[in-house]
């Protein structure tokens, strides 16, 4: 019952309308003179410094579903949910190394999403289209889910209904109040947001895994009752708080292809291009790991959660359990009521920020791939700006609407496929940034097989409780292979779809079929602030806004 | 490395800019972290950690030390 935890309500409420009234005020925050560009709007004026960046992107990749699914994954099957750690090691030195090339070349062109970089660069508007289209389909679900972390807090603290209806209002109302902030404030509303939502964390996980561990009998007890727990229970024997032979490939290549996915996503992409300069990117990259540790630690309060014998909640079929609900119960059995209530709002308001980012990204894609390129050709930066303000508003639409009206299970399904789809613009924008070796119809038809074997592979893969997506472990045997080894299902097909890619560029260029003209030059992918060659915005004065290099 | 030369007209392609050594550095902490036969166990324990874990969570501060050390050796000259 709800009123058994109305302190936590109280609290839960009130820092989410601290927030929201922070998510009004940043319209004025670092105010442009004219908010009516894309430019400001969705990229907040491509002016954000180290600090500012650092709370944007770590509030952007560390997603309230990545703290309520990993230990939730950690819970359920032990050592294999710890990829999380060294998928967001091996992150920062890639987007060290390829997305300061994005970031200069965006900056002296104007690029706005990955899909205006590959258009120039590939000189290819079906490419470009392909790469806007999966990154649309890749984001919806991711923002879907961020929807499933709020109401696994919803859930615990008794905020349910009998009808639909009633069981979803509370997150109808919290995402019409983020549509609302997010139309009116852009970019600027998640990075000022930001600045709670991680001192939030911060605080609820330092003080768990200090406190709760005092409380377990120390890490050394914690560790061993969850191997007691592997062990009793028979039914999957890829559990265990240690990796076996048959999932290690399957850990290292989930870890691996995560990392290349996440820097894919549209939504990292707009929180590296809202930063100010290279330096910002790469002092970034050295600073963000902080938030590996927090999610490592994180990631052991499945762990905590097992060796304080937490029963996770009802799921929303009969007889099945809603594993997501473990963290936010075993604050609630461990925590005083306003403490569970701030970890509740550190949870609730970590949705918002992605959520608001992601709507942002996948809307930017709308206005600068398919409304500019296919149906207004001539549309100006203010125009531009109001289109993907109301994108942004439909696009959230569409995420409640997964939630109120499909099984959320289907929402995770989809965001399994998103990582896998998303890696395959892998050839064309991170590859893009090194070479234009790839022909852009060999990267075309590279796509398309990818994708038709990711989707196969991902269709085939069998889980105790389900027949067909039913995780992206693919078993090796399926291809003949005489072992019991499982692979990521993404890795594979972006293995497929260079190779494809390859082959078709080698064939099209003993055909001399074009290759169309590069946009772009060499010495773009290493221009920085302050760079005199910038592309002017078609109506934006180009020396007066720009401040002086520091 | 070319000079700097700002006020140049930026006509011939500066291409060293980005393709310093120190780069390779950062393959490092992208190899490390995806092999498991360093921290697939549970010895040693530290804090009660299985090696698993503390191990891992190791290779984070692998990872910031090899970043900070290619960006301060790659900063661009004459720093501000």
């Amino acid at each position: 019952m709800w009123r058994d935890h109305l302190t936590e309500i109280i609290v839960f409420s009130l820092l989410f309308l601290l927030v929201s009234v922070m998510g009004f005020v940043a319209a004025r925050w670092r105010a442009p003179k004219d908010m009516a560009h894309l430019d400001e709007w969705g990229l907040g004026g491509r002016s954000f410094g180290g600090w500012i960046t650092w709370f944007l992107v770590g509030g952007d990749l560390y997603t309230a579903y990545t703290f309520v699914a990993v230990p939730a994954l950690v819970f359920g099957a032990g050592a294999m949910g710890f990829f999380a750690v060294p998928y967001t090691i091996v992150i920062y030195p890639l987007v060290f190394l390829v997305l300061c090339r994005l970031w200069s070349v965006s900056h002296r062109h104007g690029f706005v999403t990955p899909a205006d970089f590959v258009r120039s660069r590939f000189d290819s508007p079906v490419l470009a289209l392909l790469v806007a289209i999966t990154g649309i389909v890749a984001t919806m679900p991711y923002i879907a889910l961020q929807l499933v972390g709020i109401e696994a807090v919803l859930k615990t603290m008794g905020v349910t209904g009998d009808s639909a209806l009633a069981r979803h209002l509370p997150i109808i109302i919290a995402f019409a109040i983020l549509a609302a902030y997010t139309y009116q404030s852009g970019l600027r509303a998640p990075a000022l947001i930001a600045f709670v939502k991680d001192a939030l964390i911060y605080v609820v996980i330092l003080v768990a895994v200090i406190w709760l561990p005092q409380k377990l009998g120390g890490w050394g007890s914690i560790f061993d009752a969850a191997e007691a727990k592997f062990q009793a229970t028979a039914q999957n024997p890829n559990d265990g708080i240690l990796l076996n032979a048959n999932n290690q490939l399957q850990y290292v290549t989930l870890a691996f292809g995560s990392a290349l996915a996440l820097f894919l996503y549209p939504h990292s992409i707009t929180g590296v291009l809202a930063s100010r300069n290279r330096d910002v990117i790469k002092r970034n990259m050295s600073a963000l790991p902080a938030y590996s540790l927090i999610l490592g630690l994180i990631a052991l309060l499945g762990y905590m959660a097992i060796a304080s014998g937490v029963k996770p909640l009802p799921g929303a079929k009969e007889g099945t359990v809603d594993n997501n609900t473990v963290v936010p119960v075993l604050f609630d059995q461990q925590f005083p009521d306003w403490f569970a209530g701030v970890a509740y709002a550190a949870i609730g308001i970590g949705a918002l920020v992605p959520a608001a980012i992601m709507s942002i990204a996948a809307a930017n894609l709308f206005t600068r791939n398919i409304y500019k390129e296919y149906l207004k050709r001539d549309a100006s930066p203010a125009q531009e700006a109001n289109v993907s303000k109301i994108t942004s508003l439909v696009v959230k639409v569409g995420a409640v609407a997964c939630i109120v009206f499909l099984d959320p299970q289907f929402s995770i399904d989809l965001q399994l496929i998103g990582g896998v789809i998303i890696l395959q613009t892998l050839p064309a924008v991170a590859l893009g940034l090194y070479t234009r070796w790839f022909h852009r119809t060999g990267l075309i038809v590279g796509w398309v097989a990818g994708m038709g074997l990711g989707m196969w592979m991902l269709y085939q893969v069998a889980s105790p409780t389900r027949k067909h997506f039913g995780g992206s472990a693919f078993p090796l045997s399926e291809f003949g292979f005489d072992t019991t080894r499982t692979i990521y299902v993404g890795i594979v097909a972006v293995a497929v779809n260079l190779a494809v890619a390859a082959l078709v560029t080698l064939a099209l260029r003993a055909a001399k079929v074009g290759e169309g003209v590069d946009g772009t030059e060499p010495d773009d992918y290493f221009a920085d602030e302050g760079d005199p060659r910038v592309t002017p915005g078609t109506d934006r004065d180009a020396d007066s806004a720009r401040e002086p290099v520091a | 490395m070319a000079a700097p030369e700002p006020e140049a007209p930026p006509t011939a392609p500066t291409r060293a800019k980005d393709h310093s050594p120190w780069n390779w550095l950062l393959f490092i902490p992208i190899v490390v972290p995806l092999i498991p036969a360093f921290f697939n166990g549970d010895s040693p324990r530290v804090f009660g950690f299985p090696r698993f874990y503390w191990l891992q969570l190791a290779f984070i501060l692998l990872g910031v030390g090899t970043t900070t050390l290619v960006y301060q050796m790659t900063k661009k000259r004459g720093g501000r």
